[in-house]
């Protein structure tokens, strides 16, 4: 079964704080679910699955339920893969629709990192049993060192250098600027990139993203629902998900469980890379877009650093527009989460409502990718290709 | 300007049923890496299975403590006393994550042979870590 057209993303509201401190995380899930289901035109009982992860209270799907009394449910998913749970999410939620299983899915995220104190130099605490705790955490992986070392190793092997990697930053900064909600809107260059303090080397602190309090939401819809409703049809043809971890101790950290999903999103949608008008690329730092846009076939492995410098990734400017809303390394990063926010920007360019100044024309086929957990160590990678009926 | 290796504060290692093994043998010195019988290969983090052939034939071999850096990250912010998080590849061949202590971490390079020494964890536990060969000598 392939769900190629089967389902269409219908709804999509991006929270507007980037500091919520006196708001609950349910309050949170809550008012970008209304805002999504609002933004569809659908109503509240129109939902009959749900699906949230880790960062819903209780990191259950009950809690949330019962919070939004959504009454009418008969297909859930609480996975939980991080960052890109919400890509999965929507798969999934796609296969369930094709499957007949259910008819409108409401997908939630949330979270107050930055109202919490939050840093991407922190160990996160990530509960009891996990086998690989007593051979780690005494080194202090966080996320900085972790992501460094893939760019140390990354510019060992194939000579990628720093400037190469500020790009991405600097093209982030260029459609940053045109988002009033974002955090940074200072357009930004790669001298400023390399100006800023060295966090964990080769990572500056411009090279990785910003902690943000917030949210997203998403409604996933049957394809006789959407042409119902009056707004742009947004099909769902291509999904893929995996995860890539130490291998038994065979580490290889130059590439990204992306390389196997974004291969099996491709060909279930029956396109290639060059044919994406718009790609969202999960920007925790710098140098996890680079690795993504390599493993998905924008340009081969090691060539990752020629292929974003001179502004290619700069909406009206370079030839693969990513991350138009800013992205994490601007604009937020909810919960550090940023899956959400790469599909609602995608759904944004398709339905042709970005920012003028960043909107591709006629956007037709949008590709979202996304990342959880932590490359230098283990994690989770998912690919939507998106395209407008 | 260099930047000489401090001794920082290291987190106690928080065991789990089958993990004491590996940290008596610290304690004295050593560093075990478990081996399989059925395929003959070694693996790390330590498991009941192997995980290439998911056979339980898996026992502690001794590791001969040498190696070579496959990447690192000097973290300079955030953390305290700047520290560098390395992975190093094992002559027997797993790869493992590790410091690198006692040099100058800018001087720390990829491919670099290191070997092992221990540092000591806040409840005493010791913890392998890495060295270059030639550091300061």
């Amino acid at each position: 079964m392939s769900i190629r057209g089967q389902a269409c993303i219908v709804g999509a509201y991006e929270h507007p704080l980037r500091k919520a401190p006196d708001h609950s995380v349910a309050q949170l899930h809550a008012e970008v679910a209304k805002g999504a289901i609002e933004d569809a035109g659908l109503s509240h009982d129109d939902i009959d699955a749900f699906y949230c992860a880790g960062d819903a209270p209780g990191a259950n799907a009950w809690s949330m339920a019962n919070y939004l009394n959504l009454r009418k449910l008969r297909h859930l998913d609480s996975t939980d893969m991080g960052g890109c749970s919400y890509l999965i999410h929507v798969a999934h939620a796609a296969e369930a629709i094709a499957a007949g299983k259910c008819n409108v899915a409401l997908i939630t995220l949330a979270g107050r990192p930055n109202s919490e104190g939050s840093s991407g130099t922190q160990v996160r605490v990530r509960g009891a049993n996990l086998p690989d705790a007593p051979y780690e955490l005494p080194y202090s992986p966080v996320p900085l060192n972790l992501y460094a070392m893939c760019a140390m190793r990354h510019m060992h092997e194939f000579g990628t250098t720093s400037e190469q990697l500020a790009w991405i930053k600097v093209a982030a900064s260029h459609h940053a600027q045109h988002n009033p909600h974002a955090m940074l809107r200072d357009v930004v260059t790669v001298e400023d990139v390399l100006a800023s303090p060295m966090i964990s080397d080769p990572l500056h602190r411009l090279d990785a993203c910003v902690v943000s309090d917030g949210g997203g939401a998403l409604i996933v819809a049957r394809p006789e629902i959407a042409r119902s409703l009056r707004r742009p049809v947004v099909r769902v043809t291509g999904t893929g998900e995996s995860v890539q971890h130490h291998m038994g101790g065979q580490v290889d950290i130059t590439y990204t469980a992306s390389a196997w999903t974004g291969a099996r999103a491709f060909e279930e949608a029956g396109v290639t890379p060059a044919d994406i008008d718009y790609a969202s690329i999960y920007d925790s730092f710098t140098i996890t877009v680079l690795l993504q846009l390599e493993d998905l076939g924008f340009c081969r492995k090691g060539e990752g650093g020629r292929f974003v410098s001179d502004g290619n990734l700069i909406s009206g400017v370079g030839k693969l527009p990513f991350n138009t809303d800013g992205g994490g390394l601007c604009n937020n990063h909810p919960a550090n989460r940023g899956g959400m926010t790469k599909v609602i920007e995608a759904v944004r360019q398709l339905r042709g409502e970005a920012h003028p100044r960043v909107q591709v024309p006629d956007c037709r086929l949008a590709l979202a990718n996304a990342i959880g957990g932590a490359i230098g160590h283990r994690h989770g990678a998912a690919t939507l290709i998106m395209e407008r009926e | 300007m260099p930047t000489p290796y401090q001794d920082r504060k290291i987190s106690d290692p928080l065991l789990n049923p089958g993990d004491a093994a590996y940290f008596e043998a610290t304690a004295e010195g050593r560093l075990l890496l478990k081996k399989c019988h059925d395929c003959g290969q070694f693996h790390h983090y330590p498991r009941s299975l192997c995980p290439f052939c998911w056979s339980d034939k898996v026992d502690w071999t001794a590791s001969a403590g040498t190696g070579a850096i496959y990447s690192f990250s000097v973290t300079r912010r955030g953390a305290g006393t700047p520290f560098c998080i390395a992975y190093v590849t094992l002559d027997e061949g797993p790869t493992m994550m590790t410091h690198i202590v006692d040099a100058d971490l800018d001087a720390v390079r990829i491919g670099e042979r290191v070997k092992l020494v221990f540092k000591a964890s806040e409840n005493g536990t010791a913890i392998p870590m890495f060295t270059p060969v030639d550091a300061g000598a």
